[in-house]
This record gives structure tokens, C-alpha cells and sequence, in this order.
């Protein structure tokens, strides 16, 4: 793995003004952390923890209050332009556009990138054929299944080849069989394609299956527990790590980290 | 005995419009021709001027007119629509004042277009684009503020400019409501035209129908009326035609079908 690290937060903090107008509070408290390129980092947290929040930082969607935070040397928010093509991002829903077919919501973000049409619909044709879309390019969304759908939005982030992927919670509101083949099939690409990502979910087994290593947030999004996971580990070995992540989650509290866990 | 859905939906469509005819054509028995000229008579009207030139090149004229004036309309209630949508704080300037013309009745407008402009087609014009603007103003922000927030974010992922932002979300989301707001606008532009018309202008529908007036007419009336009725259903008609093959990725449930 190379030693500088593709994306890194230093003291990120990032604050929201309250609805009644008193005062703020505080989504993300001092974070740092470095992800490596080629990574594949799952971050873990109870809901409202801040992960989504960090995950709109790394998007370049909102700034941080303080601290700081680069991609490649880059500041994602002020040189939201830069990364044009180079941050792919796969929602919880799918976010698939009604109006246009399969082909046509990969071809999406290549058009976005000024690829030629013929060019843009060969990739995307080639991407729905690796996830087992082929025969439904021209569908609308409408006329495909939940997991089918999410499968288009994968290959419309793949598509694009961006050196960074970030997910949040994407296979959330799919069925468990589906999930598990998505997951499978996400890590084989991302593998493959020597891609970063970023994975943001609430299942720890979600989590012990996609990632290279887990952070798990206490709120405000802070890191209170970091494992790295071995994917020829032995089921013995699985299992002390699920229990220390369930240990650290079920005292999420704020201001507290877990007596007796590594942090 | 089962009916052909179209066939059905046809009669039940006309079934109001015969009980009119039926009724008029009754009440010509008993009333003078003057009054209620028998229908025989107002289909004759109504098919002369169809194939006769002069005559038709009337109701053409108007239609331009009418197309003319929705389009201006439209050109710039998307050019005041747009901008209010992204930056809210310019809606506190300019509602009010849209608001306001809303409420000034289309005949005021054409008092001022006579008193302001010599042209009569630019008076038309004018009149057409300032009362229907207001209504394509309203209807394109309702269709621009209606834009998913997911997908606004899901394109903006991709870092797009703000050309091909308007042109891959923007445009696709407005499209529904652009259609709507031209089938609601086209029978206010086909009202207000005639008013225009009948006060400030030397052809078209409004003007037949002053002439009808001044000839004491009713069947001659009538017929000029339809004409402008029947461009309207064929407008529509072409509207929905368009608005079938531009959104036929909406699903439809057979129980609608």
C-alpha cells in the first residue's frame, strides 16, 4: 500500500446553526484520520453519529467549520471544480433519473465529462454487462428492481473511473441475499480497479465485510474505535472484532469513549 | 356489448356537447333564427369558413397571434422563472409585481396597448405576452421548485457546469410543467386574443365576430367561435400527443389504464 495518504482530516470540525436559531451544534468534533489509495475504509456508526456529515465534507457539498481537510493535496469544497471525475458517490437510494433509461443514467456522468456519445455509451453498456445488467439498458427505472436499480447507480459512479468512491449506506434498503451479492460484487470492482473508497453503513457485518479497516464514530463524528481487518481472518478472529465494534457502539454517548477498547 | 375504450371515451366526451346541440336545436323552433339560428346553419357557417380561403386565413392569422403572444410569454416567464428558483431573494422583488398584473383585467391591457403603441400586431403582442405571463412565471417556479433534492445532489456529484446542469436536470425536471402551463395558458391566450382583437385590430377572429355583432349574425357568430374553440382542441390534442411521447418513462398503473 503506498505510504501517502490519498485523502486526510486534520481537526475537522464542522458546526450547524440550530432551527430556533440558538446557538449551533456540533456534527463533526475534531476529526483526523488518512486513507491510503486503494483502501477500502468502512465507517461505522450509530444513526446521527455525523457520518453523513462527513461524508458531505469529503463530497465538497458543505465546508468545514475548522480544521482541515484534503483530497490529493486538494481542498474538495473551495476546488469543488478539480475533482470533476475524480469522486464518484453512491447514494442510499439510488437517485436514478426517471426520464432516462439505464444506458442512459450511466452515460450520465460521462456526458457531465464532455465524453463522446458512442465513447460514453460503450463504457456504460460495458458496466452494466459487469453487474449483470445486460438485456435492461434501455428499462427505465421504473421498470426495474430495487437491487437492479442500485446496481445501475454502481455503475454509474464506476463509470466515471474516479480515484475515489464514497458510498453512503447504499445497499441499506436492499434485501439481505441482494445486499450480500452487491457487497461481494463492490469489493471485487473496487479491488480491481485499484480504486479508494470510503463506505459508510450501520451493520457492523456490512462493515467487516467491505472494509479494509473500520472506523467507528461516537458522536459528534469522532473516531472512537479503529480496527483493520485481515479478509483470510478466521471466524474466531472475526468475532473479537464484532464484539469490541458492538462494545464501543452500545456506549455511544456523547463526550464518552468505551472503558477498555482500543481507540 | 363492450365499446372500444377510445370509442367510449369519445362518446362519453361528447355526450354534454350533444345535449347543447340538441337543446339549441329545439330552442330554434321556437325562438327567431336571429336569436337561435338552427344548427344546420351554424355547421354550414363553420365548414365555409374552413375551405374558404379568406375566411380561413382569419382564424390562421389569429392562431399566429395566439402562438405568438404564449411564446413571448413563455421566452419570459422562464427568463424571470429561473433566476427567482436559484436566488429566492429576487421572488420578494419580483411576485408582488407579477401578482399585481395577474390582477389588471386583459381589457385595461388593451386600452393601454392602443393609447401606448401604433402597430396593431405589436398591440396584440403585447397584450398577449402581459396578461399570460404572470401564469407562466407561477407555473415554471412550481415545476423548478419541484426538482428532487436527490438528484440535484446526485448531479451536482458529478461537478457539472451550470449549462449542463440546466441541461440534464433542470430542463427534464420543468419539461411536465412547461406542458401544463402552455394547455392552461392556451385557453386564457384564446380568450384574451379575441378581446384584443375585437377592440384593436383589422382581422382575425376577434374582428369577425365585432362584424358578426354589427350584421346582427348569431349564426355567423357562432361559427367564428367554433373555429377559434376547435384550434384550441386541436392544440391541446397535439400538447398531449407531445406530452404522451415526452414522459412515456412515467409508469402507468393498469387500473388507469
Amino acid at each position: 500500500m503506498a505510504s501517502e495518504p490519498l485523502i486526510r482530516f486534520r481537526e475537522v470540525t464542522k458546526e450547524f446553526s440550530r432551527p430556533d436559531g440558538k446557538g449551533t451544534f456540533v456534527a463533526v468534533n475534531r476529526l483526523s484520520f488518512e486513507i491510503e489509495k486503494g483502501e477500502i475504509v468502512a465507517v461505522l456508526g450509530k444513526t446521527g453519529c455525523g457520518k453523513s456529515t462527513m461524508f458531505n465534507l469529503l463530497a465538497g457539498l458543505i465546508e468545514p467549520t475548522s480544521g482541515m481537510l484534503d483530497i490529493t493535496g486538494h481542498d474538495p469544497f473551495k476546488e469543488f471544480d478539480f475533482f470533476r471525475g475524480k469522486i464518484g458517490i453512491v447514494f442510499q437510494n439510488d437517485r436514478l433519473m426517471p426520464w432516462r433509461s439505464a444506458i442512459d443514467n450511466v452515460v450520465l456522468g460521462l456526458e457531465i465529462l464532455d465524453v463522446k456519445r458512442e465513447q460514453a455509451e460503450v463504457v456504460a453498456q460495458r458496466w452494466l454487462a459487469r453487474l449483470g445488467l445486460s438485456g435492461h439498458e434501455h428499462d427505465y427505472p421504473h421498470a426495474l428492481s430495487g437491487g437492479m436499480r442500485q446496481r445501475v447507480s454502481i455503475a454509474r459512479a464506476f463509470a466515471v473511473e474516479p480515484e475515489i468512491l464514497l458510498c453512503d449506506e447504499p445497499f441499506s434498503s436492499l434485501d439481505e441475499m441482494t445486499a450480500r451479492d452487491l457487497r461481494a460484487e463492490f469489493v471485487r470492482l473496487v479491488k480491481q480497479s485499484n480504486k479508494t473508497a470510503v463506505f459508510i453503513t450501520h451493520h457492523i457485518n456490512e462493515a467487516m465485510e467491505i472494509g479494509d479497516r473500520i472506523l467507528v464514530f461516537h458522536r459528534p463524528a469522532r473516531i472512537a474505535f479503529e480496527a483493520r481487518m485481515d479478509r483470510e481472518a478466521g471466524a474466531e478472529q472475526r468475532k473479537t472484532i464484532e464484539d469490541k465494534i458492538l462494545k464501543v457502539l452500545s456506549i455511544d454517548m456523547p463526550a464518552a469513549i468505551a472503558p477498555g477498547v482500543e481507540s | 356489448m363492450t365499446f372500444n375504450p377510445r370509442v367510449r371515451q369519445f362518446f362519453q366526451a361528447s355526450a354534454g356537447t350533444l345535449v347543447l346541440v340538441a337543446a339549441w336545436q329545439i330552442a330554434s323552433y321556437f325562438f327567431p333564427h336571429y336569436l337561435f339560428p338552427p344548427v344546420q346553419d351554424i355547421f354550414a357557417r363553420t365548414v365555409r369558413i374552413l375551405v374558404t380561403w379568406p375566411e380561413l386565413s382569419q382564424v390562421l392569422e389569429t392562431a399566429g397571434r395566439i402562438f405568438a403572444g404564449l411564446t413571448g410569454a413563455f421566452i419570459l416567464g422562464s427568463l424571470l422563472a429561473i433566476p427567482i428558483g436559484r436566488y429566492p431573494r429576487i421572488e420578494s422583488y419580483i411576485t408582488p409585481f407579477l401578482v399585481f398584473l395577474q390582477g389588471i383585467p386583459a381589457l385595461s391591457w388593451v386600452i393601454v396597448a392602443i393609447i401606448w403603441f401604433h402597430g396593431t400586431e405589436f398591440r396584440i403582442l403585447f397584450i398577449m405576452v402581459i396578461t399570460t405571463l404572470p401564469a407562466f412565471t407561477f407555473q415554471l417556479l412550481d415545476s423548478y421548485r419541484s426538482m428532487s433534492k436527490d438528484l440535484f445532489e446526485m448531479t451536482m456529484s458529478f461537478r457539472p457546469s451550470g449549462w449542463k446542469l440546466f441541461r440534464v436536470l433542470i430542463v427534464p425536471t420543468i419539461v411536465p410543467g412547461i406542458l401544463t402551463a402552455w394547455k392552461i395558458n392556451l385557453g386564457n391566450a384564446a380568450r384574451v386574443v379575441v378581446v384584443a382583437e375585437l377592440v384593436g385590430a383589422t382581422g382575425g377572429v376577434g374582428y369577425e365576430l365585432l362584424r358578426q355583432q354589427q350584421l346582427f349574425d348569431m349564426a355567423g357568430a357562432l361559427a367564428w367561435t367554433i373555429q377559434l374553440v376547435l384550434f384550441v382542441l386541436v392544440v391541446q390534442q397535439v400538447i398531449v400527443m407531445i406530452e404522451k411521447w415526452l414522459l412515456r418513462y412515467r409508469p402507468i398503473s393498469e387500473r388507469a389504464a
